[in-house]
């Protein structure tokens, strides 16, 4: 009874959020798109550290360079097109994600953790001393992309609804390219890498190269994250790739709770709503000046009590009759 | 470039190579021997730098004083963060440890924000280190960096002393190799760990205080240090303090001879340096064996 119900909720989820924007508000439509793309970067973290046991410090270095792929591949004058510039951003962040893991996954544990943060480190340097991309104060998107098929016009972002159709679809296409992966021969040799990759190698599989095209498939989808993000903010700025926002996607999977795809999702959801809580004056008074405590102490709390995540909560729950 | 030229910027990376092993070796100490990764390590500094600034106008004209006491307020802050939120990370997996230093940066930087606000603070050297000497004609180079360096130099050979000829080091150095056979030599592995977490976030604020006149003291800069510290463990090798020293002095030498160079892609040199070395030996320059 439960397992179909379970297996059909995706679904169910996306149909809920097609039908959303008809009856939000322009603040609670910006902030659903803010959560969908924190969730497709969320998700494409799980599968290297979920999924394949990778803990990755560096990621948002991917989210960054999709983003500022996106702005840079843009006219001034008019709308890019989509075919070709979304292609590019993801191409772009893999590109970097193929240097990054090809070093790095030279090392293991908390080398590999360390290596991982300080080439984001590295890329944030580039953004925020050279101008390329306009230095620390970042550049401005002035006009958003457009898709059109056949002379005929698919989308236009710079309409909100267009945009969160957008972001949409490539959730679900996230959510999709990832559970089938999962699925595959190549999920699961990544999920045997995260148990036991010693008696992975023993059995015959080529680790590395597992790990390295994981690592590459993760940063491609950061990308894709970072290029709706930078469509939907309209700027960019190198605090995108800062070791801060590595921090805030890796902790967005532990509180929804490593392994599951719906971890990502659900911990996204609860880190955006958790973080617009605790600034928001009107709720929490005078301490919305300083969320970044208030955060800080929930995080420590968390970690101390719920070590398995939100979806840990149910799971548990359901295994004690 | 002359001859003069090159000598100060040989005394810079020197000097900035130094600053880097005493955080450095605090937090390749902290790694080797509890198994912990500590990413708030770059807050120590930042706290260290801000207790120079508070502490600065109480002793005018004790300067050396200041940072011994400076140093013992810091080690004792370390014994308790130690003891409430750090004794519980050891057995949990690395994940959790990064999250938790994570939250721990993020209540530090609130915290100063709070207790003294959000300013550039500049603090001035003592008087008795205000000057420069002139070498050659036309340059000079300040004394309070030469004090730097020195300071740096007799932590560093103290640090030598304490690990390699006490009886003290031979326990902190059985505890990084095997930790479950000292607590079976009935060592007390707890007070251990405590003393030498202790004495890591004594030496992040100690190198936060020595590093306040020569910078300014601002908010997260305890940020950009971390990583730099990460590089310069990663290619001295986890839990090596003699890596930790060449590591830093490399990174030291490549950072400002980069800014002299290539001004604008400076920022990159030392990651790129960290590249070279996970091709060339992925385990660190100086890596034990196991």
């Amino acid at each position: 009874m439960l397992a179909p119900l379970s297996r059909a909720l995706p679904l169910l989820v996306l149909l809920a959020l097609a039908a959303l924007p008809a009856m939000l508000s322009p603040y609670l439509m910006d902030l659903t798109v803010k959560i969908l793309v924190s969730a497709i970067f969320a998700l494409s973290l799980q599968l290297l550290v979920g999924t394949t046991g990778l803990v990755s410090l560096g990621h948002a270095a991917f989210l960054g360079i999709g983003a500022y792929v996106t702005v840079l591949g843009s006219p001034q004058g008019e709308g890019a097109s989509l075919w070709w510039l979304l292609p590019a951003a993801v191409a772009g962040a893999a590109a970097y994600a193929l240097f990054v893991g090809a070093l790095s996954l030279r090392t293991r544990g908390v080398y590999f953790i360390m290596v991982t943060l300080a080439f984001a480190q590295m890329a944030y340097f580039v953004f925020h001393d050279t101008k390329l991309g306009g230095g620390s104060d970042g550049i401005y998107l002035y006009v958003r992309p457009t898709l059109a098929l056949g002379g005929v016009q698919l989308l236009d972002l710079e309409n909100k609804r267009h945009v969160y159709a957008l972001v949409l679809a490539s959730l679900a296409f996230t959510w999709g390219l990832l559970a089938l992966l999962l699925r595959s021969r190549f999920g699961h040799a990544l999920q045997g890498i995260r148990v036991n990759e010693a008696r992975m190698r023993a059995v015959g599989f080529r680790t590395y190269g597992y790990k390295l095209a994981a690592f590459v498939i993760a940063g491609a989808l950061a990308g894709l994250a970072g290029c709706l993000l930078a469509i939907q903010d309209g700027v960019v700025n190198p605090e995108l790739l800062s070791w801060h926002e590595s921090g805030a996607v890796l902790l967005m999977i532990i509180l929804g709770g490593l392994g599951p795809l719906r971890g990502a999702v659900v911990g996204a959801l609860a880190f955006t709503l958790l973080k617009e809580l605790f600034a928001s004056e009107g709720l929490v008074g005078p301490l919305a000046a300083h969320w970044q405590m208030t955060l800080g102490f929930t995080i420590i709390a968390f970690v101390a009590l719920l070590p398995r995540g939100l979806v840990g909560i149910r799971w548990r729950k359901a295994a004690t009759p | 470039m002359d001859l003069s030229t090159f000598l100060v910027q040989c005394l810079n990376a020197i000097q900035y190579g130094l600053l880097l092993f005493l955080l450095a070796s605090g937090l390749t100490l902290i790694f080797g021997i509890m198994g912990v990764i500590n990413l708030a390590h770059g807050s120590f500094y930042m706290i260290g730098a801000y207790l120079a600034f508070a502490l600065a106008p109480y002793f005018v004209d004790q300067f050396l004083l200041m940072l011994l006491v400076g140093t013992l307020l810091a080690a004792a802050f370390g014994f308790a963060l130690e003891w409430a939120f750090f004794s519980f990370l050891y057995r949990r997996e690395h994940l959790q440890q990064v999250l938790m230093t994570y939250a721990l940066i993020l209540v530090f930087e609130e915290a100063r924000s709070l207790l003294l606000g959000n300013d550039v603070h500049g603090v001035q050297p003592p008087a008795w280190l205000a000057g420069s000497i002139a070498l050659g004609e036309l340059m000079s180079y300040p004394v309070y960096r030469l004090f730097a360096s020195a300071a740096c130099l007799v932590v560093a050979a103290l640090l030598y002393f304490v690990v390699n000829r006490t009886k003290l080091g031979m326990m902190v150095r059985a505890g990084a190799s095997n930790r479950d056979m000292v607590r079976g030599l009935g060592i007390d592995i707890r007070l251990l760990y405590r003393g030498v977490f202790a004495a890591g976030v004594a030496l992040a604020a100690l190198a936060g205080m020595i590093a306040a006149p020569m910078s300014s003291v601002y908010p997260g800069m305890g940020g950009g240090v971390l990583i730099v510290c990460f590089v310069v463990v990663v290619i001295g090798g986890i839990g090596s303090i003699s890596g930790a020293l060449v590591a830093s002095l490399l990174v030291g030498f490549v950072d400002t001879f980069g800014k002299v160079f290539f001004s604008e892609l400076s920022g990159i040199g030392i990651y790129l340096l960290m590249a070279i070395v996970l091709v060339w030996r992925p385990e660190g320059l100086m890596k034990r064996g196991h």
